[in-house]
């Protein structure tokens, strides 16, 4: 009997679980991270400057910035991609890593601030005598790796928690997360909140104990965040290849047959959001020491809806999608803002408009679709 | 050994399996004092399987439910038919978790409160249900759907490290065999005609292996020929499960039914046979307008 039934289900070919990633797809992550974690570091640190094949700091700082905004990116593709929920706040996650990074790159300066003192400069100023409680483990670095995990994640679960078990969906849910992103940001403005108000923290001298600017350091936090791109890259795509990425799928399309099937999408939802938001965080993290500055406009509306922009124009619920958007549209950005800086919030705009209207599937899908053209005209 | 006590023999035989028979439907020679209940599972021994009784509910003073009692049978076919507006989907959204109703008892068996659970948990105890539109997951394919359907465990850990087992495949395959969506396994569940997205609808809530299976309009949009494959597959299910389905296909009903309920209002108007239903003159008056 039982022979029988598995001839009849074998004949009938079920499909196979897919493996994680095809065979091209490995070659073409392996090429990444090789260019990423060894070519680039000897052409940037080895190959003299004044060589053709030389890459310049400049360079290096860009891409290395892209990349941060790209693990965001991916971040809001799981959530809005796959979940079909739209955040118009992650920008609050990234600055929220951002600043708990921030904190302790403040208290590695030490006594080399302007004021000689062991608080941070805008402490001094405001002529306060102690650290504020929440300052307590700015000094460890341990702890602040654990925070940058932490505080997101945890602001994530509590807002994640009510919005979802209240059933907010759609776009009334877009628009809390971007009231919260812009109430956080009005209470990080304030002097008296402790984090440097509209100044933010600058002016970093030290990362574990190392100098900050060096290029060897700069190149180590580069290859890190290269690390950490590929490394979310790679879990998204086991995460949206499981069963749970596929019940992430079916919530975005017809939420009630899946509550139907026996599924809370709470739990589902709240998961993924968190995961979401930690990766925001952690791509902050890696931003500060990068660019050597973080302040409250990281948390302005216009930031997380950028972050979207970049998944939009990229193509939604592809993973490689976002990533390719983070870097064009990124790339446009510092390419425009030199040469016609009063035109780039215009081009963002029309781009974004033109994405919407023309590639609803975005340049990956565009590209994808007219290559299985091509493929199918080749067959016929 | 004579004839005659031969036949007393057979006779007694049938009696006791007879009584066997009726016990397992409704049990209504073994007390139910005695037994032991597990929490959770399903108790069919006085013979129900769904229990209404008495339940309200209005939409802004709207009675859409009004007063309404209804029972089934383990194993039972019922249909049920009322005009537009006569409480047929808010019974369903009681039945399944969606709406609260505002009075009233909603019973699982005989000790399976259903008011205290919600939708995924209803879900999980055994009741299915299928909406008036095919709702499947449009960009996952047809095995995919099937699987999400599977009966398991439905945490987001359990997800995660999910796999496929063999028995639960050959489940799969029998369920892709029975909604005769063999040749479709690796297409996108948007791109199947609506009879087929009727058809894998179905198929999911059979992967759930539910007790009780609601299904609005089952038929709607289907050609002939997958009405009649469908009318087939319901008569196949009957005994196995309870099922409930809410149809306008009189004909389909026809083919189908034992027992036909008729709402009217938000409560039952009249039951019976087809037929019955059909000469009764307060159903007429409903169906043909006053």
């Amino acid at each position: 009997m039982h022979t029988t039934t598995t001839t009849m289900t074998s004949a009938m070919q079920l499909p196979q679980p897919a493996p994680l990633m095809s065979r091209r797809a490995w070659v073409a992550f392996l090429a990444a991270l090789v260019t990423l974690c060894a070519v680039v570091p000897v052409l940037n640190l080895w190959v003299p400057e004044s060589s053709l094949f030389h890459m310049s700091d400049y360079a290096v700082g860009l891409v290395g910035k892209i990349m941060c905004y790209a693990i965001c990116a991916l971040a809001m593709d799981l959530i809005w991609g796959y979940t079909g929920i739209l955040s118009l706040g992650h920008g609050l996650f990234f600055a929220l890593g951002g600043y708990v990074m921030g904190m302790y790159l403040m208290r590695q300066i030490g006594t080399d601030g302007n004021y000689k003192s062991n608080l941070p400069d805008f402490m001094v100023f405001l002529d306060w005598k102690t650290l504020p409680w929440h300052w307590t483990f700015s000094d460890s670095f341990i702890a602040t790796l654990i925070l940058v995990v932490a505080v997101p994640g945890v602001l994530a679960w509590v807002f994640g928690y009510f919005a979802f078990r209240s059933r907010i969906k759609g776009v009334y849910f877009s628009i809390i997360t971007q009231a919260l992103t812009f109430a956080a940001m009005l209470l990080f403005f304030r002097n008296e909140t402790g984090f440097g108000g509209n100044n933010g923290f600058t002016d970093f001298k030290r990362i574990l104990d190392l100098p900050i600017a060096t290029p060897a350091t700069r190149m180590t936090l580069f290859v890190m965040t290269s690390a950490c791109l590929l490394g979310c890259y790679v879990f998204a795509r086991w995460l949206v290849q499981s069963k749970f990425g596929r019940v992430l799928q079916a919530i975005r399309d017809a939420e009630s047959r899946v509550m139907f099937s026996g599924y809370s999408p709470l739990p589902y939802k709240l998961t993924i959001w968190v995961i979401s938001a930690v990766m925001c965080g952690i791509a902050g993290a890696l931003y500060v020491p990068q660019v050597g500055i973080i302040n409250p406009s990281e948390m302005s509306t216009a930031n997380s809806i950028e972050i979207a922009v970049w998944a939009a124009v990229g193509g939604r619920a592809s993973l490689i999608g976002p990533i390719v958007g983070a870097f064009l549209v990124n790339g446009m950005k510092s390419w425009l803002t030199v040469t016609a800086p009063e035109f780039w919030l215009y081009f963002l705009g029309a781009l974004f408009i033109g994405v919407t209207l023309y590639l609803p599937q975005g340049v990956v899908g565009f590209v994808q679709k007219m290559n299985a053209k091509k493929q199918s005209g080749e067959k016929a | 050994m004579t004839p005659d006590l031969f036949e007393q023999g057979a006779e007694r035989l049938a009696t006791h399996q007879a009584r066997v028979v009726a016990e397992v439907t409704s049990g209504d020679r073994s007390a139910s004092f005695g037994r032991i209940h597990e929490p959770g599972s399903l108790d069919l021994t006085h013979g129900r399987i769904l229990y209404l009784e008495d339940v309200h509910v209005s939409f802004d003073g709207f009675k859409a439910i009004n007063g309404l009692s209804l029972d089934i049978a383990p194993g039972e076919l019922r249909c049920i038919i009322g005009p537009n507006g006569a409480g047929k989907t808010t019974m369903m959204d009681i039945i399944t978790g969606k709406t609260k109703p505002d009075s009233g008892q909603v019973f699982f068996g005989s000790t399976i409160d259903l008011l205290r659970h919600n939708e995924p948990e209803i879900a999980q105890l055994g009741i299915g249900r299928k909406f008036q539109k095919p709702t499947v997951f449009e960009q996952l394919t047809v095995f995919e759907n099937l699987e999400l359907a599977l009966k398991t465990h439905k945490g987001v850990a359990a997800s995660m490290f999910f796999k496929l087992n063999g028995t639960q495949r050959d489940r799969l395959g029998e369920v892709l065999k029975t909604i005769h969506l063999e040749d479709s396994v690796r297409r996108q569940a948007g791109n199947l005609s609506h009879g087929q997205k009727q058809w894998l609808e179905i198929g999911m809530l059979l992967m759930q292996d539910p007790k009780l299976l609601l299904l609005d309009e089952p038929v709607a949009g289907m050609t002939d020929y997958e009405t009649e494959r469908t009318a087939e597959l319901f008569l196949t299910l009957k005994g196995k499960h309870s099922l409930m389905v809410v149809e306008h296909d009189m004909s389909f009903i026809n083919t189908i039914s034992d027992i036909v309920t008729v709402l009217c209002d938000g409560s039952v108007l009249a039951q019976g046979t087809l037929a019955q239903v059909q000469a009764d003159e307060r159903v007429i008056e409903v169906y043909l307008g006053r």
